[in-house]
């Protein structure tokens, strides 16, 4: 009794940003209630199994007048048991696949509207983001941070660069692997809006712990008003500091990697930074986006995440201080 | 129990072997060399630059994780658009024998450095020091200048040719079996 209620105390752990017991979408929701309904059948099963198991060795065997002797009506009532709990173990299997066959049909019927695609490429040890549009000067591309409509489906195309990641937002839907050269579809829809966070679920490499998303579910106009905004080109930097920040990325190796949009800056190797301060996290959710912690990433990326692309550039104290202001206001 | 001290014996130095080298990802921004002059003449006491006092070359050289990461920075940064995979096409080829301003790892550092007249340019604060280094421990894999067991053994995406590993030894290429 004490383990069950600390069992169920214990459960309350799981509600959470990141948990595919607390799902937030209709995919998660599917998920977790097979979840549960797969553990209560076959905890079920588990006890009839044991109590069937425990009663013949428990129960005193009848005792015989000649123990050589068969007895054909009793080993016929066994046989009999023994046709009965095959057939009933045959239909629970079956039953359990042609549950989760729905699950999946149910899965797959989510996206089938899918206004908005999303193309997500998984890169050591970060996501690349680009939102798809017909018009080609409305595709977006950023990176780790993932706004979608809330109450909307969307599809996502997953790939990769180098090796196989897995993309996984416990709460929204099941993971997926992402594998170079092959394109893989996942459908998601979160039911209200939140924030989310997802993990890369397959190892890929030293810093494959530090490879995290988020999933910002807002409403529809908010969702509309974030696109613009980031189709946007950075912001001019303002003040002196800022100014020579400015300078400073495009002379320093920041320049050979990453791209800010409205700049010369045009790597694409790297992390698009052209709104970099209006997203929540640093280096894939590894760090909150603060001034320290920007400067802290510039000046000792290896020692935050080591063996991750971003090098240790040299760079003295104003020239960090510089740079950090000017990413800082591109909002 | 002398059998099995001596498994243990045994077991604890093939244990050594899994040791291959050392990843240094945070270099001593103070050690780079990239405060060097630029060399402004080809003519050079000894026909060749001093080497740096650090041994910068050496541990670049033989490492796998430097290699690797060399080969990735090949492609980041475009160094094909020239030099197409080592084959050659605008600038010079990396995959043979000959080196117009020498084998040694200073002399491909200074060239990627600091440039080489008729096209090569200068990467001097457009990238780190160290990743000049791996860049220039990786162009010597190209010809077989790296031991096989730390060159790159595999490319990312296509092929355009064998693997860096599988080069002939520098000591053979170009010739004629």
């Amino acid at each position: 009794m004490a383990f069950a209620a600390a069992s169920v105390l214990s459960l309350q752990g799981c509600a959470g940003w990141q948990s595919a017991l607390d799902p937030k979408g209709p995919a998660a929701n599917e998920l977790a209630w097979l979840i549960w309904f797969f553990i209560g059948l076959c905890s079920v099963v588990w006890v009839l199994v044991m109590i069937a198991l425990a009663a013949p060795l428990l129960m005193r065997p009848p005792r015989r007048t000649e123990p050589l002797m068969l007895d054909a009506s009793a080993d016929h009532r066994k046989l009999r048991v023994v046709v009965i709990a095959v057939g009933l173990t045959a239909a629970t299997l079956v039953g359990l696949t042609l549950l989760s066959f729905f699950a999946n049909r149910t899965l797959a019927a989510i996206g089938s509207n899918a206004a908005l695609t999303i193309r997500v490429t998984g890169h050591q040890w970060w996501w690349e983001v680009r939102y798809e549009d017909a018009t080609p000067s409305r595709i977006l591309t950023t990176a780790n941070e993932i706004h979608i409509p809330a109450g909307e489906p969307v599809r996502l195309l997953l790939t990769s660069t180098d090796v196989i990641h897995s993309f996984w937002i416990p709460s929204l839907a099941g993971k997926l692997d992402l594998i170079p050269g092959h394109m893989n579809v996942l459908d998601i829809k979160a039911d209200k809006p939140g924030t989310y966070r997802g993990q890369c679920a397959e190892f890929c490499g030293a810093q494959h712990a530090n490879m995290g998303t988020f999933i910002i579910a807002e409403p529809r106009a908010k969702f509309d008003a974030w696109w613009n905004d980031q189709l946007q080109p950075a912001a001019a930097p303002t003040g002196d500091e800022a100014k020579a920040g400015a300078d400073l990325f495009l002379k320093r190796p920041c320049v050979m990697c990453h791209k800010i949009g409205g700049t010369p800056a045009g790597g694409t190797v790297a992390p698009d930074l052209t709104h970099i301060a209006s997203r929540q996290t640093l280096a894939a959710g590894t760090l909150t986006m603060s001034r320290g912690n920007l400067a802290a990433w510039i000046a000792d990326p290896q020692g935050i995440k080591p063996g991750s692309h971003m090098p240790v550039v040299e760079l003295n104290g104003d020239e960090l201080n510089a740079i950090v202001a000017y990413l800082e206001g591109l909002k | 129990m002398r059998l099995g001290f001596a498994t243990l014996l045994s077991v604890t130095l093939a244990l050594a072997a899994c040791q291959r080298e050392e990843r240094d990802t945070r270099p001593q921004s103070s050690l780079g060399s990239g405060g060097q002059p630029t060399p402004v003449t080809t003519l050079e006491p000894g026909g060749q630059r001093p080497s740096p006092s650090n041994n910068k070359a050496a541990s670049f050289e033989a490492n796998a994780f430097h290699l690797s990461e060399g080969k990735r920075l090949f492609g980041w940064f475009n160094c094909s658009g020239c030099h197409a995979n080592g084959g050659g096409g605008m600038g010079p080829a990396l995959m043979d024998q000959k080196w117009i301003y020498g084998s040694s790892m200073e002399s491909i550092h200074a060239t990627i450095r600091d440039g080489r007249p008729n096209g090569m340019p200068s990467f001097r604060n457009k990238i780190p020091d160290d990743q000049i280094w791996e860049l220039a421990a990786f162009v010597r894999s190209l010809s077989g200048n790296a031991p096989s067991s730390a060159a790159p053994q595999r490319n990312d995406d296509m092929m355009p040719h064998p693997s860096e590993n599988r080069m002939p030894d520098a000591a053979t290429l170009g010739k004629s079996p």
